[in-house]
Protein backbone atom coordinates (compact mmCIF):
# COMPACT_ATOMS: atom_id res chain seq x y z
CA UNK A 1 0.00 0.00 0.00
CA UNK A 2 2.83 2.37 0.94
CA UNK A 3 6.54 2.84 0.51
CA UNK A 4 8.92 5.42 1.94
CA UNK A 5 9.84 8.51 -0.08
CA UNK A 6 13.43 8.63 -1.35
CA UNK A 7 14.45 11.21 1.25
CA UNK A 8 17.03 9.59 3.57
CA UNK A 9 15.02 8.10 6.46
CA UNK A 10 15.93 8.08 10.11
CA UNK A 11 18.13 5.45 11.72
CA UNK A 12 16.84 1.87 11.42
CA UNK A 13 15.74 0.28 14.68
CA UNK A 14 14.47 -3.20 15.34
CA UNK A 15 11.11 -3.94 16.90
CA UNK A 16 9.17 -7.19 17.21
CA UNK A 17 5.95 -7.73 15.30
CA UNK A 18 4.06 -10.80 16.48
CA UNK A 19 7.36 -12.10 17.85
CA UNK A 20 9.37 -11.70 14.62
CA UNK A 21 12.03 -9.02 14.06
CA UNK A 22 10.69 -6.03 12.10
CA UNK A 23 12.58 -2.95 10.96
CA UNK A 24 11.25 0.49 11.84
CA UNK A 25 12.81 3.95 11.64
CA UNK A 26 13.48 6.14 14.63
CA UNK A 27 10.73 8.75 14.93
CA UNK A 28 8.11 6.59 13.19
CA UNK A 29 4.73 6.12 14.74
CA UNK A 30 3.99 2.43 15.17
CA UNK A 31 1.32 2.77 12.45
CA UNK A 32 3.73 4.36 9.94
CA UNK A 33 6.36 1.72 10.68
CA UNK A 34 3.92 -1.10 9.98
CA UNK A 35 2.48 0.54 6.85
CA UNK A 36 5.98 1.24 5.47
CA UNK A 37 6.89 -2.38 6.17
CA UNK A 38 4.08 -3.65 3.97
CA UNK A 39 1.57 -4.57 6.68
CA UNK A 40 -1.96 -4.25 5.33
CA UNK A 41 -3.86 -6.00 8.14
CA UNK A 42 -3.45 -4.40 11.57
CA UNK A 43 -6.11 -6.40 13.42
CA UNK A 44 -9.19 -8.54 12.95
CA UNK A 45 -12.41 -6.85 14.02
CA UNK A 46 -13.91 -7.89 17.35
CA UNK A 47 -17.36 -8.68 15.93
CA UNK A 48 -16.93 -10.49 12.60
CA UNK A 49 -13.17 -10.98 12.55
CA UNK A 50 -12.81 -8.98 9.31
CA UNK A 51 -9.33 -7.57 8.60
CA UNK A 52 -8.86 -3.90 9.42
CA UNK A 53 -6.18 -1.26 8.91
CA UNK A 54 -5.84 2.42 9.86
CA UNK A 55 -8.43 4.74 8.35
CA UNK A 56 -7.57 8.15 9.85
CA UNK A 57 -3.98 8.09 11.25
CA UNK A 58 -4.93 10.91 13.64
CA UNK A 59 -6.34 9.14 16.66
CA UNK A 60 -9.98 9.21 15.61
CA UNK A 61 -10.93 5.85 14.08
CA UNK A 62 -9.34 3.35 16.50
CA UNK A 63 -8.80 0.90 13.62
CA UNK A 64 -5.06 0.73 14.33
CA UNK A 65 -5.41 -0.80 17.81
CA UNK A 66 -2.53 -3.15 18.61
CA UNK A 67 -0.99 -4.62 21.72
CA UNK A 68 2.22 -2.76 22.61
CA UNK A 69 4.59 -4.25 25.19
CA UNK A 70 1.72 -6.27 26.62
CA UNK A 71 -0.81 -3.43 26.87
CA UNK A 72 -3.74 -4.14 24.55
CA UNK A 73 -5.71 -1.61 22.48
CA UNK A 74 -3.02 1.04 22.05
CA UNK A 75 -3.51 3.40 19.13
CA UNK A 76 -0.60 2.63 16.81
CA UNK A 77 -0.90 6.04 15.14
CA UNK A 78 -0.26 7.88 18.42
CA UNK A 79 2.67 5.86 19.77
CA UNK A 80 6.27 6.45 18.65
CA UNK A 81 8.36 3.30 18.11
CA UNK A 82 11.25 2.46 20.39
CA UNK A 83 13.96 -0.13 19.84
CA UNK A 84 12.85 -3.51 21.11
CA UNK A 85 9.18 -2.57 21.31
CA UNK A 86 6.90 -5.62 21.14
CA UNK A 87 3.90 -5.15 18.85
CA UNK A 88 1.21 -7.80 18.61
CA UNK A 89 -1.72 -7.73 16.27
CA UNK A 90 -5.08 -8.40 17.90
CA UNK A 91 -7.50 -10.94 16.56
CA UNK A 92 -11.17 -10.77 17.44
CA UNK A 93 -12.51 -9.97 20.90
CA UNK A 94 -10.38 -10.73 23.95
CA UNK A 95 -11.59 -13.40 26.35
CA UNK A 96 -12.98 -12.03 29.60
CA UNK A 97 -11.71 -15.06 31.48
CA UNK A 98 -8.08 -15.51 32.50
CA UNK A 99 -6.22 -17.66 29.97
CA UNK A 100 -6.23 -21.28 31.04
CA UNK A 101 -2.85 -22.86 31.68
CA UNK A 102 -3.94 -26.19 30.15
CA UNK B 1 11.47 11.49 29.56
CA UNK B 2 8.25 13.46 29.50
CA UNK B 3 8.03 16.53 31.70
CA UNK B 4 5.74 16.43 34.71
CA UNK B 5 2.31 17.93 34.36
CA UNK B 6 1.47 20.65 36.89
CA UNK B 7 -1.68 20.29 38.99
CA UNK B 8 -2.99 23.74 38.11
CA UNK B 9 -2.49 26.46 35.54
CA UNK B 10 -4.08 29.80 34.83
CA UNK B 11 -4.82 29.00 31.19
CA UNK B 12 -4.81 25.53 29.67
CA UNK B 13 -4.88 25.16 25.89
CA UNK B 14 -5.69 21.78 24.37
CA UNK B 15 -4.18 21.12 20.96
CA UNK B 16 -0.92 22.33 19.38
CA UNK B 17 -2.21 23.10 15.90
CA UNK B 18 -2.41 26.61 14.41
CA UNK B 19 -5.22 27.80 16.74
CA UNK B 20 -3.64 26.40 19.90
CA UNK B 21 -0.16 27.75 19.13
CA UNK B 22 -1.50 31.19 18.15
CA UNK B 23 -3.58 31.31 21.35
CA UNK B 24 -0.56 30.35 23.46
CA UNK B 25 1.63 33.03 21.89
CA UNK B 26 -1.08 35.67 22.42
CA UNK B 27 -1.62 34.72 26.06
CA UNK B 28 2.12 34.60 26.78
CA UNK B 29 2.51 38.08 25.30
CA UNK B 30 0.15 39.23 28.09
CA UNK B 31 2.30 37.44 30.65
CA UNK B 32 -0.21 34.71 31.51
CA UNK B 33 0.91 31.27 32.61
CA UNK B 34 0.03 28.83 29.82
CA UNK B 35 -0.03 25.04 29.82
CA UNK B 36 -0.55 23.49 26.40
CA UNK B 37 -1.49 19.82 26.16
CA UNK B 38 -1.24 17.86 22.91
CA UNK B 39 -1.76 14.26 21.96
CA UNK B 40 0.95 13.97 19.30
CA UNK B 41 4.70 14.01 19.84
CA UNK B 42 5.43 17.49 18.42
CA UNK B 43 3.70 20.84 17.90
CA UNK B 44 2.10 21.61 14.52
CA UNK B 45 -1.29 19.91 14.57
CA UNK B 46 -2.33 17.84 11.57
CA UNK B 47 -1.84 20.70 9.07
CA UNK B 48 1.81 21.15 10.05
CA UNK B 49 2.38 17.65 11.31
CA UNK B 50 6.10 17.01 11.96
CA UNK B 51 7.07 20.32 10.31
CA UNK B 52 9.66 20.93 13.04
CA UNK B 53 11.58 17.76 12.17
CA UNK B 54 10.76 17.20 8.48
CA UNK B 55 13.79 17.15 6.13
CA UNK B 56 13.99 20.13 3.76
CA UNK B 57 13.34 17.92 0.73
CA UNK B 58 10.06 16.72 2.23
CA UNK B 59 9.02 20.28 3.06
CA UNK B 60 9.64 21.24 -0.58
CA UNK B 61 7.54 18.33 -1.73
CA UNK B 62 4.69 19.25 0.60
CA UNK B 63 4.68 22.87 -0.53
CA UNK B 64 5.25 26.40 0.70
CA UNK B 65 2.25 26.53 3.00
CA UNK B 66 3.39 23.45 4.88
CA UNK B 67 6.95 24.73 5.22
CA UNK B 68 5.63 28.07 6.51
CA UNK B 69 4.35 26.30 9.62
CA UNK B 70 7.92 25.88 10.89
CA UNK B 71 8.10 29.59 11.77
CA UNK B 72 5.05 29.41 14.02
CA UNK B 73 6.29 26.20 15.65
CA UNK B 74 9.56 27.98 16.52
CA UNK B 75 7.75 31.06 17.77
CA UNK B 76 5.53 28.86 19.93
CA UNK B 77 8.53 26.94 21.30
CA UNK B 78 10.10 30.23 22.38
CA UNK B 79 6.96 31.86 23.82
CA UNK B 80 7.32 30.47 27.32
CA UNK B 81 4.23 28.26 27.35
CA UNK B 82 4.71 24.88 28.98
CA UNK B 83 4.06 22.32 26.24
CA UNK B 84 3.40 18.73 27.27
CA UNK B 85 3.14 16.34 24.32
CA UNK B 86 1.81 12.81 24.23
CA UNK B 87 -1.03 13.66 26.61
CA UNK B 88 -4.50 12.43 25.99
CA UNK B 89 -7.24 14.72 27.34
CA UNK B 90 -10.35 12.78 28.32
CA UNK B 91 -12.51 15.50 29.77
CA UNK B 92 -13.03 19.14 30.64
CA UNK B 93 -15.31 19.39 33.65
CA UNK B 94 -16.65 22.65 35.06
CA UNK B 95 -16.76 22.53 38.86
CA UNK B 96 -19.03 24.30 41.33
CA UNK B 97 -16.43 27.04 42.01
CA UNK B 98 -16.35 28.28 38.43
CA UNK B 99 -13.05 26.54 37.73
CA UNK B 100 -12.44 23.91 35.12
CA UNK B 101 -10.92 20.53 35.79
CA UNK B 102 -9.15 18.82 32.93
CA UNK B 103 -8.85 15.05 32.94
CA UNK B 104 -5.68 13.80 31.26
CA UNK B 105 -3.84 10.55 30.75
CA UNK B 106 -0.09 10.76 30.87
CA UNK B 107 2.45 7.98 31.36
CA UNK B 108 -0.32 5.41 31.99
CA UNK B 109 -1.93 7.39 34.81
CA UNK B 110 -5.03 9.58 34.96
CA UNK B 111 -4.52 13.07 36.39
CA UNK B 112 -6.67 16.13 37.00
CA UNK B 113 -5.46 19.65 36.26
CA UNK B 114 -7.29 22.70 37.53
CA UNK B 115 -7.51 25.77 35.31
CA UNK B 116 -9.14 29.19 35.47
CA UNK B 117 -9.65 29.23 31.72
CA UNK B 118 -9.46 26.61 28.98
CA UNK B 119 -9.18 26.98 25.22
CA UNK B 120 -10.14 23.93 23.21
CA UNK B 121 -8.09 23.94 20.01
CA UNK B 122 -8.68 20.33 19.08
CA UNK B 123 -9.35 21.08 15.43
CA UNK B 124 -11.17 18.89 12.99
CA UNK B 125 -11.44 15.27 12.03
CA UNK B 126 -11.78 14.03 8.49
CA UNK B 127 -15.43 13.35 7.73
CA UNK B 128 -16.02 9.61 7.51
CA UNK B 129 -17.29 8.56 4.08
CA UNK B 130 -19.29 5.38 4.71
CA UNK B 131 -19.42 3.84 1.24
CA UNK B 132 -19.70 0.07 0.69
CA UNK B 133 -16.29 -1.54 1.30
CA UNK B 134 -14.87 1.39 3.30
CA UNK B 135 -13.71 -0.90 6.11
CA UNK B 136 -11.33 -2.85 3.84
CA UNK B 137 -7.59 -2.48 4.38
CA UNK B 138 -6.36 -0.30 1.52
CA UNK B 139 -9.13 2.25 2.07
CA UNK B 140 -8.39 5.30 4.15
CA UNK B 141 -9.01 9.00 4.36
CA UNK B 142 -7.11 11.27 1.97
CA UNK B 143 -6.17 13.24 5.08
CA UNK B 144 -4.75 10.06 6.59
CA UNK B 145 -2.53 9.50 3.55
CA UNK B 146 -1.34 13.08 3.83
CA UNK B 147 -0.51 12.58 7.51
CA UNK B 148 1.47 9.45 6.57
CA UNK B 149 3.41 11.55 4.07
CA UNK B 150 4.05 14.43 6.49
CA UNK B 151 4.91 12.34 9.50
CA UNK B 152 6.67 9.38 7.93
CA UNK B 153 7.44 10.17 4.30
CA UNK B 154 5.06 7.42 3.18
CA UNK B 155 3.92 7.39 -0.43
CA UNK B 156 1.31 5.19 -2.12
CA UNK B 157 2.63 2.03 -3.72
CA UNK B 158 0.71 0.55 -6.63
CA UNK B 159 -2.42 2.09 -8.09
CA UNK B 160 -3.91 4.88 -6.05
CA UNK B 161 -7.35 6.42 -6.57
CA UNK B 162 -8.70 9.51 -4.81
CA UNK B 163 -12.46 9.87 -4.47
CA UNK B 164 -15.07 12.14 -2.95
CA UNK B 165 -15.13 15.90 -2.68
CA UNK B 166 -12.98 18.66 -1.25
CA UNK B 167 -9.91 20.77 -2.01
CA UNK B 168 -7.71 18.28 -0.14
CA UNK B 169 -8.13 15.73 -2.97
CA UNK B 170 -6.42 18.17 -5.35
CA UNK B 171 -3.81 19.29 -2.85
CA UNK B 172 -2.83 15.70 -2.07
CA UNK B 173 -2.82 14.70 -5.77
CA UNK B 174 -0.48 17.63 -6.42
CA UNK B 175 1.84 16.57 -3.59
CA UNK B 176 1.87 13.02 -4.97
CA UNK B 177 2.71 14.36 -8.45
CA UNK B 178 5.64 16.30 -7.02
CA UNK B 179 6.86 13.08 -5.45
CA UNK B 180 6.63 11.36 -8.84
CA UNK B 181 3.43 9.44 -8.12
CA UNK B 182 0.61 9.73 -10.63
CA UNK B 183 -2.76 8.78 -9.13
CA UNK B 184 -4.77 6.48 -11.40
CA UNK B 185 -7.82 8.75 -11.06
CA UNK B 186 -9.54 11.43 -9.04
CA UNK B 187 -13.26 10.67 -8.88
CA UNK B 188 -15.36 13.66 -7.83
CA UNK B 189 -18.81 13.53 -6.31
CA UNK B 190 -20.52 16.86 -6.99
CA UNK B 191 -21.58 19.31 -4.30
CA UNK B 192 -25.32 20.01 -4.25
CA UNK B 193 -24.62 23.69 -3.55
CA UNK B 194 -22.59 24.68 -6.62
CA UNK B 195 -25.22 27.09 -7.90
CA UNK B 196 -25.47 29.01 -4.62
CA UNK B 197 -21.69 28.86 -4.36
CA UNK B 198 -21.49 31.10 -7.41
CA UNK B 199 -23.26 33.93 -5.56
CA UNK B 200 -20.23 33.91 -3.22
CA UNK B 201 -17.72 33.92 -6.06
CA UNK B 202 -16.78 37.62 -5.76
CA UNK B 203 -15.39 37.08 -2.23
CA UNK B 204 -13.46 34.03 -3.37
CA UNK B 205 -11.94 35.90 -6.33
CA UNK B 206 -10.42 38.38 -3.87
CA UNK B 207 -9.12 35.64 -1.57
CA UNK B 208 -5.51 34.47 -1.72
CA UNK B 209 -6.83 30.90 -1.86
CA UNK B 210 -8.31 31.58 -5.30
CA UNK B 211 -5.07 31.85 -7.28
CA UNK B 212 -3.45 29.07 -5.35
CA UNK B 213 -6.47 26.80 -5.76
CA UNK B 214 -6.95 27.49 -9.45
CA UNK B 215 -3.30 26.75 -10.22
CA UNK B 216 -3.40 23.58 -8.18
CA UNK B 217 -6.51 22.24 -9.90
CA UNK B 218 -5.10 23.01 -13.33
CA UNK B 219 -1.84 21.19 -12.55
CA UNK B 220 -3.69 18.12 -11.30
CA UNK B 221 -6.07 18.05 -14.25
CA UNK B 222 -3.15 18.04 -16.70
CA UNK B 223 -1.70 14.84 -15.24
CA UNK B 224 -4.48 12.95 -13.47
CA UNK B 225 -7.69 11.66 -15.07
CA UNK B 226 -10.41 13.57 -13.21
CA UNK B 227 -13.82 11.93 -13.36
CA UNK B 228 -16.46 14.47 -12.38
CA UNK B 229 -20.09 13.87 -11.51
CA UNK B 230 -19.94 10.48 -9.75
CA UNK B 231 -23.25 9.79 -7.99
CA UNK B 232 -22.18 6.86 -5.85
CA UNK B 233 -18.95 5.14 -4.82
CA UNK B 234 -18.04 1.70 -3.58
CA UNK B 235 -14.86 -0.22 -2.93
CA UNK B 236 -14.54 -3.79 -4.12
CA UNK B 237 -12.24 -6.38 -2.58
CA UNK B 238 -12.19 -9.40 -0.27
CA UNK B 239 -9.49 -8.96 2.34
CA UNK B 240 -8.19 -5.71 0.86
CA UNK B 241 -9.19 -3.06 -1.65
CA UNK B 242 -8.98 -4.16 -5.29
CA UNK B 243 -10.99 -1.51 -7.12
CA UNK B 244 -13.07 1.61 -6.77
CA UNK B 245 -16.45 1.47 -8.46
CA UNK B 246 -18.35 4.64 -9.24
CA UNK B 247 -21.77 5.31 -10.69
CA UNK B 248 -22.03 8.03 -13.30
CA UNK B 249 -25.00 8.78 -15.53
CA UNK B 250 -26.73 5.74 -14.02
CA UNK B 251 -23.97 3.26 -15.04
CA UNK B 252 -21.29 1.68 -12.86
CA UNK B 253 -17.62 1.79 -13.87
CA UNK B 254 -14.62 0.32 -12.16
CA UNK B 255 -11.00 1.42 -11.64
CA UNK B 256 -8.44 -0.99 -10.27
CA UNK B 257 -6.81 0.31 -7.12
CA UNK B 258 -4.46 -0.86 -4.38
CA UNK B 259 -5.13 2.22 -2.31
CA UNK B 260 -8.43 4.11 -2.26
CA UNK B 261 -8.31 7.49 -0.55
CA UNK B 262 -11.73 8.82 0.39
CA UNK B 263 -12.53 12.37 1.38
CA UNK B 264 -15.57 14.55 1.98
CA UNK B 265 -14.14 17.50 3.86
CA UNK B 266 -13.47 17.85 7.55
CA UNK B 267 -15.81 18.39 10.50
CA UNK B 268 -15.22 19.90 13.94
CA UNK B 269 -14.01 17.55 16.67
CA UNK B 270 -16.93 17.70 19.07
CA UNK B 271 -16.22 15.21 21.82
CA UNK B 272 -14.51 17.43 24.39
CA UNK B 273 -16.77 20.45 23.94
CA UNK B 274 -20.01 18.44 23.95
CA UNK B 275 -18.95 16.32 26.94
CA UNK B 276 -18.15 19.56 28.79
CA UNK B 277 -21.75 20.68 28.19
CA UNK B 278 -21.43 23.04 25.21
CA UNK B 279 -24.62 23.00 23.07
CA UNK B 280 -24.29 22.39 19.33
CA UNK B 281 -25.97 23.73 16.21
CA UNK B 282 -26.44 22.11 12.80
CA UNK B 283 -24.67 23.57 9.75
CA UNK B 284 -26.81 22.66 6.77
CA UNK B 285 -24.22 23.49 4.09
CA UNK B 286 -21.30 21.62 5.66
CA UNK B 287 -23.70 18.98 7.04
CA UNK B 288 -22.17 18.82 10.48
CA UNK B 289 -22.81 19.91 14.02
CA UNK B 290 -20.76 22.78 15.42
CA UNK B 291 -20.42 23.88 19.03
CA UNK B 292 -22.30 27.08 19.87
CA UNK B 293 -19.81 29.89 20.45
CA UNK B 294 -19.82 33.63 20.04
CA UNK B 295 -17.53 35.18 17.43
CA UNK B 296 -14.57 35.15 19.82
CA UNK B 297 -15.04 31.49 20.71
CA UNK B 298 -16.71 31.91 24.12
CA UNK B 299 -19.11 29.10 25.05
CA UNK B 300 -22.04 28.83 27.45
CA UNK B 301 -19.58 27.61 30.07
CA UNK B 302 -17.71 30.35 31.92
CA UNK B 303 -13.99 30.19 31.23
CA UNK B 304 -14.29 27.71 28.32
CA UNK B 305 -13.39 28.89 24.81
CA UNK B 306 -13.09 27.12 21.47
CA UNK B 307 -10.65 28.22 18.76
CA UNK B 308 -9.93 27.12 15.21
CA UNK B 309 -11.67 24.37 13.24
CA UNK B 310 -13.11 22.89 16.44
CA UNK B 311 -15.46 25.89 16.57
CA UNK B 312 -16.42 25.65 12.89
CA UNK B 313 -14.41 24.76 9.80
CA UNK B 314 -12.34 27.68 8.54
CA UNK B 315 -8.94 26.21 7.71
CA UNK B 316 -5.48 26.93 9.14
CA UNK B 317 -5.38 30.54 7.90
CA UNK B 318 -8.50 31.43 9.88
CA UNK B 319 -7.50 29.27 12.85
CA UNK B 320 -4.56 31.60 13.58
CA UNK B 321 -6.62 34.77 14.26
CA UNK B 322 -9.31 32.58 15.82
CA UNK B 323 -6.73 31.37 18.35
CA UNK B 324 -5.66 34.95 19.07
CA UNK B 325 -9.26 36.07 19.56
CA UNK B 326 -10.09 33.17 21.89
CA UNK B 327 -6.94 33.95 23.89
CA UNK B 328 -7.99 37.60 24.19
CA UNK B 329 -11.43 36.55 25.44
CA UNK B 330 -9.83 34.13 27.92
CA UNK B 331 -7.40 36.84 29.09
CA UNK B 332 -10.29 39.19 29.70
CA UNK B 333 -11.97 36.46 31.75
CA UNK B 334 -8.75 36.20 33.75
CA UNK B 335 -8.90 39.93 34.51
CA UNK B 336 -6.57 41.36 31.84
CA UNK B 337 -7.31 44.47 29.84
CA UNK B 338 -7.01 43.88 26.11
CA UNK B 339 -5.45 46.55 23.94
CA UNK B 340 -8.24 47.58 21.50
CA UNK B 341 -5.73 47.78 18.64
CA UNK B 342 -4.70 44.18 19.21
CA UNK B 343 -8.32 43.09 19.35
CA UNK B 344 -9.04 44.95 16.13
CA UNK B 345 -6.06 43.45 14.34
CA UNK B 346 -7.14 39.90 15.22
CA UNK B 347 -10.69 40.59 14.06
CA UNK B 348 -9.44 42.03 10.75
CA UNK B 349 -7.14 39.06 10.18
CA UNK B 350 -10.00 36.69 10.90
CA UNK B 351 -12.24 38.35 8.30
CA UNK B 352 -9.44 38.45 5.76
CA UNK B 353 -8.84 34.73 6.20
CA UNK B 354 -12.58 34.12 5.94
CA UNK B 355 -12.76 35.67 2.45
CA UNK B 356 -13.69 32.96 0.02
CA UNK B 357 -14.80 30.55 2.71
CA UNK B 358 -18.50 30.83 1.81
CA UNK B 359 -17.65 29.84 -1.75
CA UNK B 360 -15.34 26.97 -0.79
CA UNK B 361 -17.87 25.61 1.72
CA UNK B 362 -20.56 25.41 -0.94
CA UNK B 363 -18.45 24.41 -3.92
CA UNK B 364 -16.99 21.45 -2.05
CA UNK B 365 -20.00 20.50 0.11
CA UNK B 366 -20.62 16.77 0.53
CA UNK B 367 -23.59 15.23 -1.33
CA UNK B 368 -26.02 14.07 1.41
CA UNK B 369 -26.76 10.76 -0.36
CA UNK B 370 -23.14 9.67 0.17
CA UNK B 371 -23.39 10.31 3.90
CA UNK B 372 -26.46 8.13 4.48
CA UNK B 373 -25.53 4.60 3.40
CA UNK B 374 -27.95 1.70 2.91
CA UNK B 375 -28.13 -2.06 3.23
CA UNK B 376 -25.11 -4.02 4.41
CA UNK B 377 -22.72 -1.06 4.46
CA UNK B 378 -21.29 -0.65 7.93
CA UNK B 379 -22.21 2.67 9.51
CA UNK B 380 -20.57 1.81 12.85
CA UNK B 381 -17.20 0.23 12.09
CA UNK B 382 -16.35 -0.68 15.69
CA UNK B 383 -19.51 -2.60 16.56
CA UNK B 384 -20.23 -3.50 12.92
CA UNK B 385 -23.73 -2.11 12.78
CA UNK B 386 -25.10 -1.88 9.26
CA UNK B 387 -26.90 1.08 7.74
CA UNK B 388 -29.84 -1.28 7.10
CA UNK B 389 -30.17 -2.12 10.80
CA UNK B 390 -30.13 1.57 11.66
CA UNK B 391 -32.80 2.29 9.05
CA UNK B 392 -34.99 -0.49 10.39
CA UNK B 393 -34.68 0.73 13.99
CA UNK B 394 -35.42 4.28 12.85
CA UNK B 395 -38.60 3.05 11.14
CA UNK B 396 -39.62 1.21 14.31
CA UNK B 397 -39.84 4.61 15.95
CA UNK B 398 -36.55 5.27 17.74
CA UNK B 399 -36.90 8.92 18.74
CA UNK B 400 -33.23 9.85 18.26
CA UNK B 401 -29.65 8.67 17.79
CA UNK B 402 -29.21 7.86 21.49
CA UNK B 403 -32.05 5.33 21.47
CA UNK B 404 -30.44 3.69 18.42
CA UNK B 405 -27.27 3.35 20.42
CA UNK B 406 -29.24 1.50 23.11
CA UNK B 407 -30.95 -0.74 20.55
CA UNK B 408 -27.97 -1.58 18.37
CA UNK B 409 -24.70 -0.62 20.15
CA UNK B 410 -23.80 1.75 17.30
CA UNK B 411 -21.40 4.33 18.69
CA UNK B 412 -20.43 2.19 21.67
CA UNK B 413 -17.09 0.90 20.40
CA UNK B 414 -13.63 2.30 21.07
CA UNK B 415 -13.99 5.27 18.68
CA UNK B 416 -16.94 6.46 20.82
CA UNK B 417 -19.03 7.45 17.83
CA UNK B 418 -16.37 9.51 16.06
CA UNK B 419 -16.80 7.44 12.90
CA UNK B 420 -20.58 6.85 12.96
CA UNK B 421 -22.34 9.68 14.81
CA UNK B 422 -22.81 11.72 11.64
CA UNK B 423 -24.04 8.73 9.59
CA UNK B 424 -26.56 7.76 12.27
CA UNK B 425 -28.08 11.23 12.22
CA UNK B 426 -28.04 11.37 8.40
CA UNK B 427 -29.65 7.93 8.05
CA UNK B 428 -32.34 8.71 10.64
CA UNK B 429 -33.07 12.04 8.96
CA UNK B 430 -33.55 10.36 5.60
CA UNK B 431 -35.63 7.55 7.05
CA UNK B 432 -37.94 9.68 9.22
CA UNK B 433 -38.16 12.92 7.27
CA UNK B 434 -37.00 14.85 10.33
CA UNK B 435 -34.09 17.28 10.07
CA UNK B 436 -30.66 16.57 11.57
CA UNK B 437 -31.15 19.71 13.68
CA UNK B 438 -34.27 18.14 15.24
CA UNK B 439 -32.67 14.72 15.68
CA UNK B 440 -29.41 15.88 17.21
CA UNK B 441 -26.38 13.62 17.58
CA UNK B 442 -25.08 10.90 19.86
CA UNK B 443 -24.27 12.17 23.33
CA UNK B 444 -20.54 12.26 23.91
CA UNK B 445 -19.58 11.76 27.51
CA UNK B 446 -16.51 12.05 29.70
CA UNK B 447 -14.13 10.24 29.46
CA UNK B 448 -13.94 10.95 25.71
CA UNK B 449 -10.73 8.93 25.28
CA UNK B 450 -10.38 5.32 26.45
CA UNK B 451 -9.10 5.08 29.98
CA UNK B 452 -8.32 1.81 31.68
CA UNK B 453 -9.50 1.20 35.24
CA UNK B 454 -5.86 0.90 36.26
CA UNK B 455 -5.15 4.35 34.82
CA UNK B 456 -8.25 5.81 36.45
CA UNK B 457 -7.22 4.33 39.79
CA UNK B 458 -4.07 6.46 39.71
CA UNK B 459 -6.21 9.56 40.32
CA UNK B 460 -5.67 10.97 43.80
CA UNK B 461 -8.71 9.93 45.84
CA UNK B 462 -10.94 12.90 46.68
CA UNK B 463 -12.84 13.27 49.92
CA UNK B 464 -16.10 11.90 48.45
CA UNK B 465 -14.40 8.88 46.93
CA UNK B 466 -12.61 8.17 50.19
CA UNK B 467 -15.84 8.33 52.18
CA UNK B 468 -17.71 6.14 49.67
CA UNK B 469 -15.16 3.35 50.03
CA UNK B 470 -13.97 3.69 53.61
CA UNK B 471 -16.79 5.40 55.48
CA UNK B 472 -15.24 6.84 58.63
CA UNK B 473 -12.30 4.46 58.62
CA UNK B 474 -8.79 5.82 58.01
CA UNK B 475 -7.16 5.46 54.58
CA UNK B 476 -4.58 2.68 54.84
CA UNK B 477 -1.05 3.89 54.26
CA UNK B 478 -0.33 1.67 51.26
CA UNK B 479 0.04 3.35 47.86
CA UNK B 480 -1.85 1.89 44.93
CA UNK B 481 0.30 -0.34 42.77
CA UNK B 482 1.15 0.94 39.29
CA UNK B 483 -0.31 -1.06 36.40
CA UNK B 484 2.06 -3.98 35.83
CA UNK B 485 2.94 -2.96 32.27
CA UNK B 486 3.19 0.78 32.75
CA UNK B 487 6.10 2.04 30.74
Amino acid sequence: MFRRDPIPPGEAIEILLDGAPFTARRGDTVANALLAGGITRFRDSVVSGAPRAPYCLMGTCFECLVTIDGTPNRQACLVTVEAGMRIERQSGAPSMLPESKA
Amino acid sequence: MSPQIPEAAELVIIGAGPAGMAAAIEARAAGTEVLLLDETSAAGGQIWRAVGTAPEARKTLLGKEYAAGAALVSEFAACGAQHVSGVSVWGVMPDENGRLRIGVRHNCAARLIEARAVILATGAQERPLPVPGWTLPGVMGAGAAQIALKSGGLLPEGRCVLAGVGPLLYLLADQFLRAGIIPAALVETPSPHRRTALTHLPGFLRAPTFRKGAGLMARVRRKVPVIAGAEALEVRGDSKAKALRYKRGGAWQEIEADLVLLHAGVVPSLHLSVAAGVPTRWNDVLRCFEPETDELGATAIAGLYIAGDGAGIGGAERALPSGRRAAQAALEHLGHNIDPARRDAARKDWHKADLGRAFIDRWFAPPPALLAPRGDTLACRCEEVTAGAIREAARLGAPGPNQLKTYLRCGMGPCQGRMCAASITEIMAEETGRTPAELGHLRFRTPVRPLSLGELAQLPAGENARRAVLGDAELPDTPLPLPPRAR
